[in-house]
């Protein structure tokens, strides 16, 4: 198959790249089958004149550093409007900006995700870990590396919980949001990232 | 990486989140504070994390005198103050320096060659810790012995507190050289490589085969305008360490944030100028409009003036 053929059967998929680990997102898109592209203005949210990317990855990293660029240049506006439209992904620093509400410290945030989100939940650095969890997705046990990570504290009655920390969510889908807690592209298992590429290859036009 | 050392409980998972947490500080900022109000500057300026220390290399080769892992005091106000991760450092071959900045919460632990060597033979055995450490390096065979003592992160060496990029350029090109030199060469002349290159044969192939380092690789040293991240930037680092280029206004002399505001707003001025270039290192419109709003930059030291023995790059083996 040519590359140009193969670029236009798969989904187009950003990822914004202000700060963090986007590269390694980008690699996991491309495994399960999306063509990525790296976010850095609001301009890159458009491919040409005519069309505009299909979806959004927010990725891990510090989401200080992130709200700081989304700040300047109406890019939080374009952000905000891309992802009502449109599927994202948000995974830590990313679950953070989308969430409804973020505490420890309270900062500003897209507000896409009906839930509460507190940083730097379990500590710091020395207590990052990797755990192996039940989870709603087929094909058994998954595999969470938490980094500095964040907690779900309280989701609205339409996100459902794919997979928990201690009785709390990790994983969580409200519509075409999704977002979670932990690190699936520092994972070899490419479930979260195939489920994110279903859900853009299958949600309706808007 | 999993199986180095013969230590594969150790550092199979372990390393992982290690290499984690470097990860998700590429394409950021790693700025060198010297107190709280410093690192709110840092932080609200967007720096992806902050280096906790009492002098800045500026100040340290100003001032003579052995140069130690700084007061936990400060180090504890930093982590209390800001968010974002808080590294600082430990001297070479100090063990018992990186298990207090361990004990105090410390994100990444730097052993660095900036603070008075420990001991002049081995470095940390850093596999022997839960935090992760960063090292610095000018060659590659350096780097890949750091790798395999458990460094997570490696920062190509430049000459620290001079302002002066040359250093940190000349050793970037050499690392990425010395990768590319490797992707060529067949199974065999591998063995002979990691001969010359005084590194394990198993790091080496999986350089020759990536064409990478197993670990990010930052940049530090030297580094004092938005232009200068950026060319590390192209020239291949993944993330960026800012030491005297902030805050400091003469050799010696830092800019007086807390009383000054003009002082305070040059600061701020670098420190948010800094942060756009490293993430639009390619975009020569948007570096000179950040170029244009600094204010001020450091004065600086030629690394060519500074004597051989003088060098805090040449520490660390």
């Amino acid at each position: 198959m040519s590359d140009l053929v193969d670029m236009q059967s798969k989904p187009r998929i950003g990822v914004l790249a202000i700060q963090g680990d986007y590269a390694a997102h980008a690699a996991a898109l491309e495994q399960a089958g999306a063509a990525p592209s790296l976010v850095k203005t609001p301009e890159d949210l458009r491919l040409d004149a005519q069309s505009a990317l299909e979806a959004l990855v927010l990725p891990g990293g510090e989401s200080t550093t992130m709200l700081k660029f989304l700040e300047k240049r109406h890019f939080f506006n374009a952000l905000r409007d891309f992802c009502v439209q449109k599927p994202v992904f948000g995974t830590c620093a990313g679950a953070i900006l989308l969430a409804r509400e973020v505490r420890n410290p309270a900062q500003h945030s897209l507000g896409l995700l009906d839930a509460v989100v507190e940083r730097n939940a379990y500590g710091r650095q020395i207590d990052s870990t990797i755990l192996t969890a039940e989870t709603a997705l087929p094909g058994g046990p998954l595999e969470m590396v938490f980094i500095r990570a964040p907690r779900i504290a309280a989701i609205g009655p339409t996100v459902e919980a794919l997979a928990w920390r201690d009785g709390y969510p990790a994983l969580v889908r409200q519509g075409t949001v999704m977002a979670a807690t932990f690190h699936p592209e520092l994972s070899a298992d490419r479930r979260v990232h195939h489920l994110f590429v279903a859900l853009v290859s299958g949600a309706p036009a808007r | 990486m999993t199986e180095l050392n013969g230590k594969p409980a150790v550092t199979a998972a372990a390393l992982r989140l290690k290499v984690g947490l470097a990860e998700m500080l590429k394409g950021g900022v790693i700025m060198d504070v010297m107190s709280v109000e410093q690192a709110l500057i840092a932080e609200q300026a967007g720096a992806a994390s902050v280096m906790a220390l009492e002098r800045v290399p500026a100040m340290i080769r100003a001032e003579g005198g052995v140069a130690r892992m700084a007061k936990p005091g400060l180090i504890k106000q930093i982590i209390q103050a800001v968010s974002i991760p808080v590294m600082a450092k430990a001297r070479i071959g100090h063990f018992a320096e990186a298990q207090i900045l361990q004990e105090l919460g410390v994100d990444f632990i730097d052993e660095s060659e900036v603070l008075t060597p420990a001991d002049e033979a081995h470095h940390i055995d850093k596999h022997a810790f839960t935090t992760p450490f960063v090292c610095g390096a000018r060659n590659l065979g350096e780097a890949l012995r750091r790798i395999a003592e458990g460094a997570a992160m490696i920062r190509t060496k430049g000459e620290a507190g001079t302002g002066d990029v040359v250093h940190a350029v000349q050793h970037m090109r050499q690392i990425t050289r010395e990768m590319r030199q490797l992707t060529v060469l067949t199974e065999q002349e591998l063995y002979a490589a990691a001969k010359d290159l005084q590194a394990p044969y198993e790091l080496v192939r999986m350089v020759a085969q990536a064409g990478k380092l197993p670990v990010p690789n930052f940049s530090a040293g030297g580094i004092a305008t938005p232009a200068d991240a950026a060319l590390m930037m192209q020239l291949g680092a993944e993330a960026i360490f800012v030491g005297s280029g902030i805050f400091m206004k003469e050799r010696a002399t830092p800019l007086d944030v807390e009383n000054d505001p003009k002082e305070r707003e040059e600061a701020v001025s670098r420190a948010k100028a800094i942060v756009i270039a490293t993430t639009h290192y390619n975009d020569p419109k948007i570096l000179a409009e950040v170029s244009e709003q600094v204010t001020g930059t450091m004065k600086g030291l030629a690394a060519a003036a500074i004597e051989e023995k003088e060098l805090l790059q040449t520490r660390g083996w």
